[in-house]
């Protein structure tokens, strides 16, 4: 444990530039560049961790998007980006042309699917598509230059050869980072009101605590302000804090006479709303393009309740008894349920019946959590499990691990980062890059806590993991958590009280509808083919004939007799043998290929052997 | 025509007869009146009255004519004036003088010249004015197609049209063409010129301009000597390989080529021990050229050389031995890379660990490709690794190895070297059979094998004597060795388990390999599931599902116990007082799971099975009970015509959660959201996907830059608010327009042409 810490991943050691042999004589019309050398430091004793999120400077505060615009302009024609004009004072462009856009964050940036092959075009359509095409080059290409902007840079732990990082505790990593990171550690003593359940806002800027035993808090994360703080006298089961700071907890109490409603708060404590048709809530989670605050209950209803006009969307009944296990996907809005019988279904406000259905374990589900691009799932279960599945269509699980005790709580950082809470210890787990999925092999970070886990989630934004607890709240460092770079338009942990309202009203102009929610957002952009089909169908139908279709041949009058009858029969018959011919020649090509297919897969399977023709 | 010919004459003659009546009745009413006056005159008319009654119909006019008693020569007589004037008697006289021939072809042309046409009539005079005048138009109207065409394609068009688009200059190019022009700039000017300042370009006097360019007088001497010695070199080479390109000796290059080929070899030693990949690459050349000496006739001895010393070779000795090599050579070429048996294998692969370093070893197990023989060799010798550390004694062969390979010393050496390392091989095996046996993996398979394993070695043995000095190819055979040991070897059980958490695909041919274990009857401890779907499979009354439901439930079961190594973690969460009956309910717990996963896993495919029968598309039974045959409580349609009505659904697409058994995927449109989707398709497209590529890319500023959006958003048309757009001139496009009209545009020049196209350009780049 006490082995001399090395600095991570730091800064290549700076030379100075060698000089030039002969020193060109500078003029006094050239720039001043003179090469600063780097202020050598001394080197960072306590540097392993590095600071887990650097600390923002206040440029930032409010940033507005248009810092995307801000970027060299690329010269109109070709003409002159090939030769720079030579100017009056003899100076040149040292950076002629337009800035290098990287080619593979471009390719991140493109959209069009151009794996399926396209049926042939007519000009005017080939030349609808190829703008399309380059304007989703030019698109990106522009986007990748902006990524130049997302300046800072993720945290991250590094152990020394060989030294696990799990065994890194919190108070290393608070000696080793910087004062402004090391006061984001901190535990809060809470052993009165039981376990804790928490939740930040989407921007990171405040946190809300609701206390099993009715103790309800928000705080201001940034200034550690306590903003409002009161007991409701009865049994919090969930929190959530939806967009403009209105605390939202599921109240419940032993008493089945008792009220057990859903209840809504503002950021002083004051009681807004109780919403009677949410009773008996355990689950809640707030989907914030929708305005939709889904709540799960002991009844077995999964009920959608539209904040921005307070409505109730739907109710559905997942015929599954007490749904105790919910999260949401953060990429198509769908709310994953689970439950007792191994399943995880998923659910969508536009339909009654769940989205897909999926067997992940033989006992009951425990937790449930989605990551960020809504690629992979984690869930486990009562047969003390870790799987780790696909989203994207298969839903096959990818990495599995049995827990000594099972995990109660999952939660997934913004990074892809796993946590699990297993009774009083915290596991977390990391990828090895952004995009993958975490390995369950070793832990990233371990810690204990003084009491039993009761609700998990990663601040946004900076890199810190917020636990409830019986004890209380911890608050805990993990480098490399969360995303760096944060998008001043649209989750602004620094915007000011006119941005907030600015971005209230915007966000509800582009207020998704609860209808569009499906498993595939992407499908939304496509053609709905059945209509199409019906409508044309109908179309020919009250034309009496097919518009569209290829008309039949109609042989041309010839002269000289040989427009006959029997010759004009004669050449109708021609062609529709031809026809006829090509379609043979093309079902027989298409069963070929089918035969090669299957024979090709054949031989993928075992080793064949002589037993095998006994096998049915 | 002749009918209105016809017409006419009839008109004439009426009017003749009128003419003709009036002066009958006239002159009678005049005699009357006048008198006797003219009584001769009246007379002679009167003559003619009858005999115009009399004879022809023709009405003579009537004309004064002097009276002239005699035919003179002087004048012209009226005499005989009843009868007709021929051409030919006018022309009677003309006829011996030819100076009269162009009157004469006049007059035949005007004989045969027939009558003006009658003039169209108004209606089909003006259909043609009107086609005339349209294809006049619109071949006016065309030269404007390309401008048409332009702004139609135009993604942004801006109006009122702008004739010059205002130019942003930098200020040095606005300078340059400034010139002095008061005496005092002059004087300025006057001034910089005579102490060579620049004027223009003013920062740099031509002085600074040669030092910058000049280099320093060591550094020009030194490059020049580089390109001295460079050239020198390259003469030297050049005269070199002129020499050696003339030498005609065969000695001297068969010398050459062995040299070449031994220092191939030695290369490719080189380049095995520093990068196995290269040398895999250059495996595969070598296995290519093989290719190549099969398909090809090179060696064959059927060329014309070849041909002729065959007629030579009964006589000439060396004419033999030249095709004897030649086949040789052919022999060499296509041989194939020998697949030895399973001791030589096993030595050879002993060999390669020898020889290879442990580098080279990790480097093919970091090496990602997809192939798992690669992975499984590698782990095999990972083992044998263990088994030789076990024996604490690593062999010694490398050495020898190394010697056989540069292949210098005596065949009886070689013989001595060989037995050593077949009875050092010997030894470990017996050290590792006692290991294995300790496994119980793979014991009965080596006692049995072990007299056939003496058996080959010797056989091996006796073949590498043969081959001399053949070892060079021994690296050639090495990846082909390493197939046939990795299909003896038994998977590991524990190591395919991520495999099989990964790719289902895989999961499916372990299993059948599983089954065919399970068919051996060796029992199993992964029974109980097994026995679930011998139940589930007896309770199924559905006979047709069956195969295909014990396929999936056997992955399923894989797929849900997935016996990962509970690897402690760091800290293991400690157990709380209140949970006291811990152990207690953990065993609960345990039962509770063993007897709840099959109930979960049946249910779960129950419920599957249910939602994909109800989602089929049902069949339409028209049979009518009663219709045709004798209806009645007791009686049923007969079969033939309940299939002849029976209208089967088609065929959905295939369900997409066909090959995932873990998975129900609802099928149903989500007719919400298909409101919001496109339905029509817009004009040039012909195919929906084409289409949907179109819309694919987003617009929306959340997912584009602000530039990028802008553009994306940009208005077709833009117009300036409070400004008149007036209609497109000639000139506006760069045509010219004739006073005339705009209709009406003249050819215009390709200057001006060209300029506008640039325009337009210029308009759409941006």
């Amino acid at each position: 444990m006490e082995t001399a810490p090395k600095p991570g991943r730091g800064v290549p050691p700076k030379k100075d530039n060698p000089q030039a042999k002969k020193k060109k004589p500078r003029r006094y019309w050239e720039e001043e560049a003179t090469p600063v050398a780097a202020p050598a430091g001394p080197p960072r004793k306590k540097a392993r961790a590095r600071e887990p999120r650097p600390p923002r400077s206040k440029g930032v505060r409010g940033a507005p998007k248009s810092r995307f615009g801000r970027k060299p302009q690329a010269p109109k024609n070709a003409s002159d980006r090939k030769k720079p004009r030579r100017t009056l004072s003899g100076a040149q462009d040292p950076f002629p042309g337009p800035a290098p856009a990287p080619a593979e964050v471009a390719r991140k940036f493109c959209r069009i699917d151009k794996s399926k092959k396209l049926p042939r075009s007519k000009p005017k359509t080939r030349t609808k598509l190829e703008t399309a095409e380059a304007q989703e080059e030019e698109a990106s290409v522009r986007a990748a230059r902006a990524e130049l902007l997302l300046a800072e840079e993720p945290g991250f732990l590094e152990g020394e050869d060989g030294e696990d990082t799990a065994k890194i505790l919190q108070t290393d990593i608070v000696e080793a980072v910087d004062i402004a990171s090391a006061a984001k550690h901190f535990d809060l003593n809470l052993r009165q009101f039981g376990p804790y359940r928490l939740n930040y806002s989407r921007t990171g800027r405040h946190l809300a605590l609701g206390g099993r035993r009715g103790h309800v808090a928000a705080l201001d994360w940034v200034t550690k302000k306590l903003m409002c703080e009161i007991n409701v006298m009865e049994a919090v089961r969930d929190i959530q804090s939806v967009f403009p700071l209105l605390a939202v907890d599921g109240r419940g109490s032993a008493d089945p006479n008792w009220n057990r409603w859903l209840y809504i708060y503002d950021n002083q404590g004051i009681e807004l709303h109780c919403i009677r048709r949410c009773d008996r809530v355990t689950r809640l989670e707030f989907l914030p393009f929708h305005f939709l605050l889904a709540t799960a209950s002991e009844t077995g209803f999964l009920t959608y309740l539209d904040v921005s006009v307070g409505k109730i969307v739907t109710a559905l009944n997942a015929r599954a008894g007490r749904l105790s296990v919910m999260a949401q996907n953060p990429y198509n809005a769908v709310v994953h349920l689970g439950h007792s019988n191994g399943t995880v279904s998923l659910w969508s406000p536009a339909m009654k019946e769940p989205l897909a259905k999926i067997l992940c374990h033989r006992g009951a589900v425990r937790a449930v959590a989605v990551d960020s691009t809504g690629t992979y799932m984690a869930t486990s279960g009562l047969d003390h499990q870790l799987k780790i599945f696909d989203l994207r269509g298969t839903f096959q699980p990818l990495s599995a691990r049995t827990l000594p005790q099972g995990a109660g709580h999952l939660a997934f950082s913004q990074r892809g980062l796993l946590v699990a809470g297993m009774g009083d210890v915290v596991n977390i787990w990391a990828g090895p890059g952004k995009a993958s999925p975490p390995s369950l092999e070793q832990p990233y970070l371990t810690h204990r806590l003084s009491g039993h886990v009761h609700g998990l989630q990663f601040c946004p934004f900076e890199d810190v993991l917020g636990v409830g607890h019986s004890g209380g709240m911890t608050s805990m460092l993990v480098p490399g958590s969360a995303e760096p770079n944060f998008d001043g338009l649209e989750n602004n942990p620094y915007r000011s009280r006119k941005q907030r309202q600015e971005w209230e009203v915007k966000a509800l102009l582009e207020k998704v509808p609860a209808e569009l929610i499906c498993l595939d957002p992407r499908a939304l952009a496509e053609v709905d083919v059945v209509t199409l089909e019906q409508q044309k169908k109908e179309r020919i139908e009250r034309l009496g004939y097919d518009p569209d279709a290829k008309a039949a041949f109609q042989p041309k009058a010839k002269q000289k007799g040989r427009s006959s009858t029997a010759s004009l029969v004669k050449r109708k018959k021609k062609v529709m043998d031809q026809e006829h011919r090509d379609k043979v020649r093309q079902s027989l090509e298409g069963q070929q290929q089918q035969r090669q297919k299957q024979k090709t897969a054949k031989p993928t399977g075992a080793r064949p052997s002589a037993l095998d023709r006994f096998v049915r | 025509m002749h009918a209105t010919k016809a017409a006419k004459g009839l008109l004439a003659l009426s009017q003749q007869e009128e003419l003709v009546d009036l002066p009958t009745n006239y002159p009678l009413s005049a005699s009357e009146d006048e008198g006797d006056s003219d009584g001769e005159r009246k007379h002679q008319k009167l003559l003619e009255a009858i005999g115009s009654l009399s004879g022809k119909n023709r009405w003579k006019s009537v004309e004064r004519s002097e009276a002239s008693l005699k035919v003179s020569e002087f004048n012209v007589s009226s005499e005989g004036s009843g009868e007709k004037l021929a051409l030919s008697d006018l022309l009677e006289p003309v006829k011996p003088s030819s100076s009269l021939t162009a009157v004469k072809k006049q007059l035949s042309r005007v004989k045969s010249k027939k009558t003006l046409e009658v003039p169209l009539n108004k209606r089909e005079v003006e259909q043609i004015h009107r086609e005339v005048a349209f294809s006049k138009t619109s071949q006016i109207l065309s030269k404007w197609d390309p401008v048409v065409q332009k702004n139609r394609e135009a993604e942004q068009l801006v109006f009122p049209l702008e004739k010059e688009p205002a130019s942003f200059a930098p200020i040095e190019q606005v300078f340059l063409d400034w010139k002095a022009r008061t005496p005092l700039e002059q004087e300025v000017f006057d001034l910089l010129h005579k102490n060579k300042q620049p004027v223009t370009d003013p920062l740099l006097t031509p002085v600074e301009k040669a030092s910058l360019k000049a280099m320093s007088l060591e550094e020009a001497k030194i490059r020049r000597a580089e390109l001295q010695r460079a050239r020198a070199l390259q003469s030297y080479y050049e005269a070199r390989a002129r020499r050696l390109k003339k030498i005609k000796s065969k000695k001297y290059h068969k010398i050459v080529k062995k040299g070449k080929a031994k220092k191939a070899i030695k290369d490719f030693e080189q380049l095995r021990k520093v990068d196995p990949n290269a040398a895999l690459e250059e495996l595969e050349k070598i296995e290519k050229a093989r290719m190549m000496e099969r398909m090809s006739l090179k060696h064959q001895n059927s060329g014309k050389w070849a041909k002729s010393k065959a007629i030579m070779a009964k006589y000439d000795l060396e004419a033999r031995q030249a095709m004897q090599e030649q086949l040789a050579k052919n022999k060499e070429l296509t041989q194939k890379l020998q697949v030895v048996s399973e001791s030589e294998e096993e030595g050879g692969a002993e060999e390669e660990e020898a020889l290879v370093p442990d580098v080279v070893n990790e480097v093919q197990m970091n090496a990602d490709g997809p192939n798992p023989w690669m992975l499984r060799t590698c782990n095999r010798d990972a083992k044998e690794d263990e088994v030789q550390a076990d024996s604490k004694e690593l062999p010694e062969p490398v050495a020898h190895e190394f010697s056989d390979n540069e292949g210098n010393e005596k065949p009886e050496a070689e013989e001595d070297v060989l037995l050593k390392e077949f009875e050092e091989r010997r030894s470990i095996r017996k050290r590792s059979k006692l290991n294995q046996d300790a496994k119980p993996v793979g014991g009965q398979e080596t006692k049995d094998s072990t007299t056939k394993e003496v058996l080959s070695e010797l056989k091996a043995l006796s073949q590498k004597l043969s081959k001399d000095n053949r070892l060079s190819k021994k690296p050639k055979e090495s990846p082909a060795k390493t197939v046939p040991l990795v299909q003896e070897e038994e998977p590991a059980p524990e190591e395919e388990e991520p495999l099989l958490l990964q790719r289902p695909e895989r999961v499916r041919t372990l299993e059948e390999l599983e089954e065919l274990g399970k068919e051996d009857c060796l029992p199993n401890k992964e029974l109980p599931g097994a026995a679930v779907e011998g139940e589930q499979v007896r309770r199924n009354p559905q006979e047709e599902l069956k195969g295909k439901k014990k396929e999936k439930m056997i992955s399923l079961q894989k797929l849900l116990t997935t016996r990962t190594p509970s690897v402690t973690s760091v800290a293991v969460p400690t157990t709380v007082e209140e949970q006291e009956d811990e152990v207690e309910r953990d065993q609960k717990q345990m039962i509770k799971e063993a007897f709840a996963g099959d109930d979960v896993i049946k249910e779960f495919l129950k419920e599957k099975r249910e939602t994909i029968q109800a989602n089929k598309p049902k069949d339409l039974d028209l049979t009518l009970p009663g219709w045709g045959e004798w209806g009645g409580m007791d009686l049923k349609p007969s079969a033939k015509k309940r299939r002849r009505f029976l209208i089967k659904a088609p065929e959905g697409p295939p369900r997409r959660d066909r090959d995932l058994p873990n998975v129900i995927i609802n099928e149903k449109r989500n007719i919400h959201a298909a409101a919001h989707q496109v339905q029509v398709l817009p004009y040039p497209f012909t195919h929906h996907q084409q289409f949907e590529r179109t819309i694919q890319n987003p617009i929306g500023s959340t997912w584009n830059t602000q530039r990028a959006f802008q553009k994306l958003t940009a208005p077709k048309v833009v117009t300036k608010a409070g400004h008149i757009i007036e209609p497109i001139k000639a000139e506006d496009v760069g045509y010219q327009s004739s006073p005339k009209s705009d209709l009406s545009v003249m050819q215009s020049s390709p200057k001006r042409r060209s300029k506008h196209q640039k325009q337009l350009k210029k308009r759409r780049a941006q």
